[in-house]
């Protein structure tokens, strides 16, 4: 038995027989040629293929994994058509009388090479990028393309030194038991699609190709990374157990996924998932969302050197609206501050960036930019049910001015014909005790209330939840947030608008009896944590909770709080 | 022929999606363009990704941009505002 510890990306237990995945661009072999015009003519043939193999996987990535993963592909058709690149191909032709197969693989390392070079870790990383497309442009011209990875028909753990994007798209989920591979760091495309497609991963795992050969056993943990070649009974026993204990929790779960949340007296609570990117969508749908709750859009920002063009936009917020069939899509605007570091943006640095500008506060602060937003969130309103939620609203003033610059949107897409659902809803988080306050106003100028319980407790207990020192505060059993939250519900109901909750407190199963006595309409979570809430909310009663709800506001402290509900998510 | 100087004054450098724009904005020319870094010999051609990414452009280099053709005027306009944009 031997040891090794790489780095975890994609958590699990994985207990397999090996399948080393060989190396696929190494396998051509450098021929002398006369017929130049011949070899010419292969290139762009394979040119050709290789678009069409590319474009399937922007298309299925797209669809079954995400938006990011797509781009990725989207990347490779540049590189392949890429003009210096034929240019180089051509001249090894012309000059060196060799085959396409052996110019193509030194075009490309000449430019691998090169990036490699740089100082800049992300140019450094397109060299992986560029090997890609040279690898697919061989198996091509070789006839070698049937097949990417080895047949999997059986469970399996595939270990590589590395998987290619289009490597990776093609492993079969249902066979493949866990991925490790030698090279590779948390960021790099084999931890982000593992993830996304829920396989156990470990990357990084160096001398793992010397040590393992096809048909040895490993077993490993996803989480924490350390793996095991050929075990001995006792840790076979040991992660035997520790799998049969997940999947005996997992498919409890799942018989949860095609029930109604429905509470065991006959009450409808609606079970959303918040998202900042669709590759988040595929798991979402899978573990019975019923809409979403809260899209954070921040991240379409933070993660690009420009802002999002308003097409771009569109297509994801298009997307996400369809991939929902009709269910309810609430989409956030653009939520940031000056913590942040945005360069395109240029923010100010403040004092207090937590109380400074922030939120819709920067949204009119930087009004072309959120109004391209507003521009691409209205066009994608006609492909299923979309809501615009406001962030960090503290002041009516504010709903007012928000609604007007909606307005001027619309009335700018109207006069250029463009189409949009004119009865968009209109909603605001409360997550400041000012808004809380005055519920009342708020609620007869919007469509709905979503509680945003990290911050609603951050500025209510004037707590920042990232210091060590005051962590004794932060607590979503604290009793004026409690009654907040109370305030919130009732006041939104008296008017007759929905009540949702996003943040940590919405997906915590030992706060959900309580909001669900509260009233609260609907409840947005990660993805992760959908089944176990619906397992809870099937177990309760709403009006026995209601009850409870006066007993638990009389409680002084957050820690007789917790204490007190304990009992009732472990029905 | 014309030329527009541009120095790279954002911290990210021209990378990801700044140097894909840059590459695709230029495709859609008709005329020659050449890109220098620093005053450095070698040429660059932005038509092509592979080429804009070699250059590893990081913040502080100036660059040279130069076209000649029937559009040339338009050109360097377009790529001054890409780069300029990517530096706000």
């Amino acid at each position: 038995m031997e040891s090794l510890l790489g780095t975890g990306v994609s958590k699990g237990i994985a207990i397999g027989s090996v399948l080393v995945k060989k190396e696929s661009s190494s396998d051509f072999q450098k021929k002398s040629i006369t017929d130049v015009e011949h070899e010419w003519d292969r290139f762009q043939k394979a040119i050709e293929a290789g678009k069409k193999q590319l474009e399937v996987l922007v298309q299925q990535s797209r669809e079954t994994i995400g938006e990011d993963e797509a781009q990725i592909f989207e990347a490779h058709i540049l590189i392949l058509e890429d003009e210096e690149l034929a240019n180089l191909v051509k001249t090894q032709i012309d000059n060196q009388k060799k085959n396409t197969e052996w110019a193509v693989h030194e075009a490309a390392e000449h430019f691998a090479v090169i990036l490699e070079g740089l100082e800049d870790e992300y140019l450094k990383e397109r060299a992986h990028d560029i090997r890609d497309v040279s690898a697919r442009l061989i198996r091509i011209l070789s006839g070698t393309d049937k097949h990417e990875i080895p047949i999997m028909d059986k469970p399996c753990i595939i270990v590589a030194r590395d998987l290619l994007p289009g490597e990776m798209v093609h492993i079969d989920k249902a066979v493949v038991m866990g991925i490790i591979t030698e090279a590779g760091a948390k960021t790099s495309h084999t931890a982000i699609l593992a993830k996304a497609m829920g396989i156990p991963a470990i990357v990084g795992a160096e001398g793992i190709l010397e040590k393992v050969k096809d048909h040895d056993t490993i077993v490993f943990d996803g989480e924490l990374g350390n793996l095991f070649i050929n075990p001995d009974s006792d840790i076979l026993e040991q992660y035997n157990q520790k799998l049969e204990l997940l999947k005996i929790q997992k498919k409890e779960l799942e018989s949860f996924r095609d029930r109604a949340s429905i509470t065991k007296d006959g009450a409808d609570v609606e079970l959303f998932g918040n998202m900042a990117s669709v590759a988040e969508l595929p798991g979402l749908v899978e573990n019975g969302a019923q809409g979403i709750g809260l899209f954070r859009t921040e991240f379409l920002y933070t993660t690009q050197a420009s802002a999002p063009s308003e097409e771009e936009q569109f297509e994801i917020y298009k997307l996400t609206a369809e991939k929902m069939q009709g269910k309810t899509v609430i989409i956030r605007t653009l939520d940031i501050g000056g913590d942040k570091e945005i360069p395109y943006l240029g923010l100010d640095k403040e004092e207090n960036p937590f109380l400074g500008c922030r939120g819709i506060r920067l949204c009119f602060d930087k009004v072309d930019i959120w109004k391209v937003q507003l521009r691409a969130l209205l066009r994608a309103s006609i492909f299923g049910d979309i809501k615009i939620m406001l962030p960090m609203i503290s002041v009516i003033e504010e709903v007012r001015k928000a609604k007007e610059i909606i307005n001027e949107v619309k009335e700018e897409l109207e006069s250029s014909g463009i189409p949009f659902n004119e009865n968009l809803e209109i909603g605001i988080m409360i997550e400041t005790p000012a808004a809380a306050m005055i519920a009342d106003s708020m609620a007869s100028e919007v469509d709905f209330f979503s509680i945003g319980t990290n911050d609603l407790i951050q500025y209510t207990l004037a707590c920042d939840r990232m210091n060590p020192k005051i962590s004794y505060l932060y607590s979503q059993f604290n009793p004026s947030v409690l009654r907040l939250i109370k305030h919130i519900i009732d006041t939104g109901h008296e008017y007759g608008i929905k009540v949702g909750m996003c943040g940590e407190a919405a997906g915590d199963i030992r706060l959900i009896p309580l909001f669900v006595g509260m009233g609260l309409d609907e409840f947005s979570m990660n993805a992760s944590g959908l089944l176990e809430a619906k397992k809870v909310v099937t177990q309760i009663s709403r009006l026995e909770m209601s009850k409870v709800v006066p007993e638990v506001l009389k409680l002084k402290t957050a820690q007789e709080v917790e204490t007190y509900l304990a009992g009732f998510s472990a029905i | 022929m014309i030329q527009a100087i541009v120095e790279i004054t954002n911290n990210e450098g021209l990378h990801a999606r700044p140097a894909s724009d840059f590459s695709k904005t230029s495709m859609k020319y008709k005329s020659e363009i050449k890109v220098y870094k620093n005053n450095e010999e070698k040429a660059y051609n932005p038509k092509s990704i592979l080429s804009v990414m070699s250059m590893g452009a990081v913040k502080g280099d100036v660059l040279r941009i130069e076209a000649s053709g029937e559009d040339e005027a338009a050109a360097i306009e377009g790529l001054k505002t890409i780069l300029e944009n990517c530096n706000k």
